[in-house]
């Protein structure tokens, strides 16, 4: 064939391609799309989506979704001419802020009754419904640990003994949201004060401070590190992906933080976001939370993912978060003036 | 040039003529679009360090509290040092390097010269991955460096790495436009080798020299992805815009640290228009292109140092394409395929992959045109110092801005309700013009660079014989830079491919790109998937740019015969 032909029949290839695309986005033009930003788990996207739109076949679900922290920095950037229609899957903290600048919508979803006290936002109509919680665990890598000949810990006092030098790795709470609930459930748990002086002790065995919420239990699971503090979740996975590690709960208690779900204000699909923030609350929909979080907002719904720690429920502190927003810039201030400043001691 | 140029030729100081003033039209044009790019989605984030977080202006008060925290200084400083550390080693490594793809005779040259590049193909996240399979606590050569990788070194180390392509592509330009007669003039009057080298050679890279350190240092500055993954507890500036944006949404001390940030770029500018004062052009319209010829001693020692320094870049890539392979690092290393089916790993699946692809094809294709013509009209049009300036300083600004400042900069530009721009926002289009905009400067320097060694001459002939500018642009400026056209274009791919901290913020459902898509992946701690979709990233940067090299010998072939004797 010459040359030319082939460009001819790639053309008429291409054209005919395109025509299938315009057809094809005809027929489904009746949907109504949501777009929804999000920062839950990849893996959870598809099956979601999926389930949502079985039980709302007008509805269209567009994700768009990154780390915790990238979305909420673009919601708010975005603030004056939103682009969300709903958040579905996002830190109760982030939304608490974009609350506080009149970006939510109130809703009170249909199911909200039914869930627990703590998954809700508390006022009238509801500005957020929780999902699901997440915690603050040690990941102990027990490959490692056998190697070196180091004990497992069972408390965070544990942590502070010089055995534990340059071992442990955790989120650097001016940069991670899962840092920041870490350092302030430990300073509900154990007190300002007390809480300050742990902190003190256990700068003297951090390896170093990450910036996400996920790496030191990756870390941990790949065995650079002995230990990790971070997100519970992440350590599941890479356990069950075949890494040694366990997820130690600390048995002073943990600070945790909840994914929850919101709607935007200003956004064009009303309806079709009230129908997701209905759906989200749901029974069904917790189960399916369920089968990725050991807590979830619906008190009937009981799960165990693999790999889970299982008494994390029991010793999840008690969170003021309204606290911990309010007290967020002296507490990072402290933070970084006593831990921050100095930089990685020099290789010699 | 233009002061050097306007006194040698002081005939053609005469009245505006039609294509005088099209070209100032052309530079008018040029300026108002860099603004859009650049100048106004940087400021509507930058104006945000004058505001508390309600957006109330406060003036200094954000500055004054800033520069109050002694943690400032340590950031500014370990900034400042890696920057000078990294600049100190990639220059000289990157000049030798170009020194001997254009004036000595390799064995495989195409090979070197496409080995230089592999790092430009990279996403910033594949080097820290690789030194963590080398030199972290659990790699091959643990304790090799002496100390942890966490922290100074490994910053240094990727940072070469990430850095040695951008000042070769400049050096390589530099240096392989030179006036044969200059050679022979000092070998006929018996200078030595290291006296033509210093006397001829150096002087006439000069102005690349200067841009690869300036490129090489803002870069370093302003990178966060390395700092992040490999960084440990050594603090950096780009570090710090992270914490204040991304780790505490605080606009107003991320634009704060922003702005201290674009200092070295100011610094660039000026340090750039006195150099460029200075700069001669170096082929002359009676040049002789310069051929090198074979000499045993000489091309033995640089065919050996290319092999060394490609040795260097091939064994990180290497780990990377292991790593992309095993099970579970580090205690399943059974090789499989299973990691680079994106669809078990990321939602879009291979479909960022092909966003990414289209997206390169846009960025370079509007980029170089826009870039080229643009560094044309700035270098060529007479007089007009002022906006020319201005363009010159909007083409230099995105060098020393970190990502994450251009990207919010871009939401708060063109999602504002009232830009009549703003239908752009959360399209394919804004990603292309974000990346064009992010890369503008070592595109521009480059092609800045290849129109300076052309002697203004061919356009005072043209002028006389009343032939209109724009066709001596097309039919000798535009051919005879074509080598560094198809390199800005190059370039512009290859850094779209792997751009992420600004297209970050900017993607939409449909629009999400592979690199983003590997970061994701990573966080979520599935490192041989990220260094996997890493992997095909290189390999589809590398066949463009084999296609490049197979195009380049056929253009030289026929558009270059001009350079051979």
């Amino acid at each position: 064939m010459t040359m030319l032909a082939t460009m001819r029949r790639a053309a008429i290839l291409g054209g005919v391609a395109l025509a299938a695309i315009g057809l094809s986005s005809t027929a489904f033009a009746q949907k109504t799309k949501l777009t929804v930003y999000t920062a839950i788990e990849n893996e959870q996207l598809e099956p979601f989506k999926k389930a949502f739109e079985a039980d709302n076949p007008t509805i269209e679900i567009a994700w768009v979704r990154d780390s915790t922290g990238v979305m909420t920095a673009k919601l708010i950037a975005e603030k004056d001419n939103p682009r969300a229609d709903v958040v579905w899957g996002l830190a109760a903290s982030s939304i608490g802020l974009m609350g506080s600048m009149n970006m939510i919508e109130p809703y009170t979803p249909s199911g909200a009754a039914a869930l627990k006290p703590v998954f809700k936002s508390g006022k009238n109509p509801e500005t957020w419904i929780g999902m699901d919680a997440y915690l603050a665990v040690l990941c102990f890598n027990t490959a490692e640990a056998e190697k070196n000949k180091k004990p497992k810990p069972t408390s965070w006092a544990d942590l502070t003994k010089p055995e534990y030098k340059d071992s442990i790795v955790m989120p650097n709470p001016a940069s991670s949201g899962t840092g920041y609930l870490t350092v302030a459930g430990w300073l509900t748990i154990m007190g300002e004060e007390a809480g300050w002086k742990f902190m003190d002790a256990l700068h003297q065995n951090v390896a170093q401070y990450l910036h996400s919420g996920s790496a030191p239990c990756v870390q941990a699971a790949k065995g650079e590190r002995l230990m990790g503090i971070g997100f519970d979740m992440r350590g599941a996975t890479e356990k069950t992906k075949g890494a040694p590690i366990d997820l130690i709960v600390p048995k002073e208690g943990l600070g945790w933080e909840m994914e929850v779900t919101a709607i935007m204000k200003g956004t064009k699909n009303l309806d079709a976001a009230k129908k997701l923030a209905d759906w989200a609350s749901s029974h069904k929909a917790n189960e399916l939370y369920g089968k990725y979080y050991a807590i979830v907002a619906d008190p009937t719904v009981k799960s165990m993912p693999q790999n889970y720690p299982a008494d994390g429920e029991k010793l999840m502190a008690k969170m003021d978060v309204e606290w911990m927003a309010k007290n967020r810039d002296r507490i990072l201030a402290e933070w970084t003036k006593r831990y921050d400043g100095k930089s990685a001691p020099k290789a010699k | 040039m233009s002061l050097a140029a306007s006194n040698r030729l002081p005939v053609l100081r005469v009245a505006m003529s039609r294509d005088d003033l099209m070209m100032r039209l052309g530079v008018v044009l040029l300026a108002v679009v860099l603004l859009v790019i650049v100048g106004l989605p940087l400021w509507s984030l930058l104006s945000k360090g004058f505001e508390d977080r309600d957006g109330k202006f406060v003036g200094l008060a954000n500055y004054v509290s800033y520069f109050s925290t002694p943690a400032l200084f340590d950031s500014a400083l370990n900034s400042f040092h890696v920057a000078a550390v990294c600049t100190l080693i990639v220059v000289p490594l990157a000049f030798f390097y170009a020194y001997a793809l254009t004036r000595t005779v390799l064995p495989v040259r195409w090979l070197f010269q496409g080995i230089s590049l592999i790092p430009i193909f990279a996403p910033s996240l594949l080097p820290g991955l690789a030194l963590v399979y080398l030199f972290g606590n659990q790699g091959f050569f643990k304790g090799a460096l002496g100390g942890p990788i966490y922290g100074f070194d490994g910053i240094v180390i990727a940072q070469v790495f990430y850095c040695f392509p951008h000042a070769t592509l400049i050096l390589v330009t530099a240096l392989a436009t030179a006036d044969a007669r200059l050679y022979e003039a000092a070998d006929a009057l018996g200078a030595s080798k290291l006296r033509v080298f210093f006397t001829v050679t150096l002087p006439g890279a000069k102005y690349g020299l200067i841009s690869a350190a300036l490129v090489v240092f803002t870069l370093v500055l302003t990178d966060f992805g390395i700092a992040k993954v490999i960084g440990g507890n050594f603090n950096v500036l780009a570090t710090d815009v992270y914490k204040q944006v991304i780790g505490q949404q605080n606009f107003s001390m991320g634009a704060v640290v922003g702005m201290v940030l674009l200092a070295p770029a100011a610094i660039a500018f000026l340090v750039d228009r006195v150099v460029q004062r200075k700069q001669v052009a170096l082929l002359t319209a009676r040049a002789v292109p310069l051929i090198p010829k074979p000499k045993l001693g000489r091309d033995l020692f640089f065919t050996a140092f290319c092999t060394v320094v490609s040795l260097g870049i091939l064994t990180i890539l290497g780990m990377a394409a292991w790593g992309s392979l095993i099970k579970y690092w580090p205690y399943n290393l059974s090789l499989t395929l299973a990691n680079y089916n994106f669809t078990n790993f990321d939602a879009s699946g291979w479909d960022s992959y092909f966003n990414s692809v289209e997206m390169a094809i846009g960025a370079a294709v509007f980029g170089t045109a826009l870039m080229f013509v643009g560094a044309w009209l700035n270098e060529k049009t007479r007089e007009f110092f002022l906006m020319r300036g201005i363009v010159q300083f909007l083409a230099f600004l995105p060098m020393a801005v970190p990502g994450l400042v251009l990207g919010l900069g871009y939401i708060f530009f063109f999602n504002a309700p009232n830009n009549p721009l703003n239908f752009l926002y959360a399209t394919l289009a804004i990603l292309m013009i974000n990346t064009v905009a992010h890369f503008y400067t070592v595109g521009h320097l480059t092609a800045t660079t290849a129109l300076k060694q052309i002697d203004p001459e061919f356009e005072s002939v043209s002028a006389s014989l009343k032939v209109p500018v724009w066709r001596t642009f097309a039919r000798v400026t535009a051919p005879i830079c074509l080598p560094a056209i198809l390199d800005i274009a190059i370039y512009l791919f290859v850094n779209a491919m792997t751009t992420v901290s600004s297209v970050i913020f900017l993607y939409a459902p449909d629009t999400k790109l592979a690199s983003v898509a590997a970061v994701n992946i990573e966080e979520a701690g599935t490192t041989a998937a990220a260094a996997a979709l890493c992997i095909v990233i290189v390999i589809t940067s590398a066949a463009v740019k084999a296609l490049h090299v197979l195009a380049d010998r056929f253009l030289l072939g026929r558009l270059q015969a001009w350079r051979r004797r």
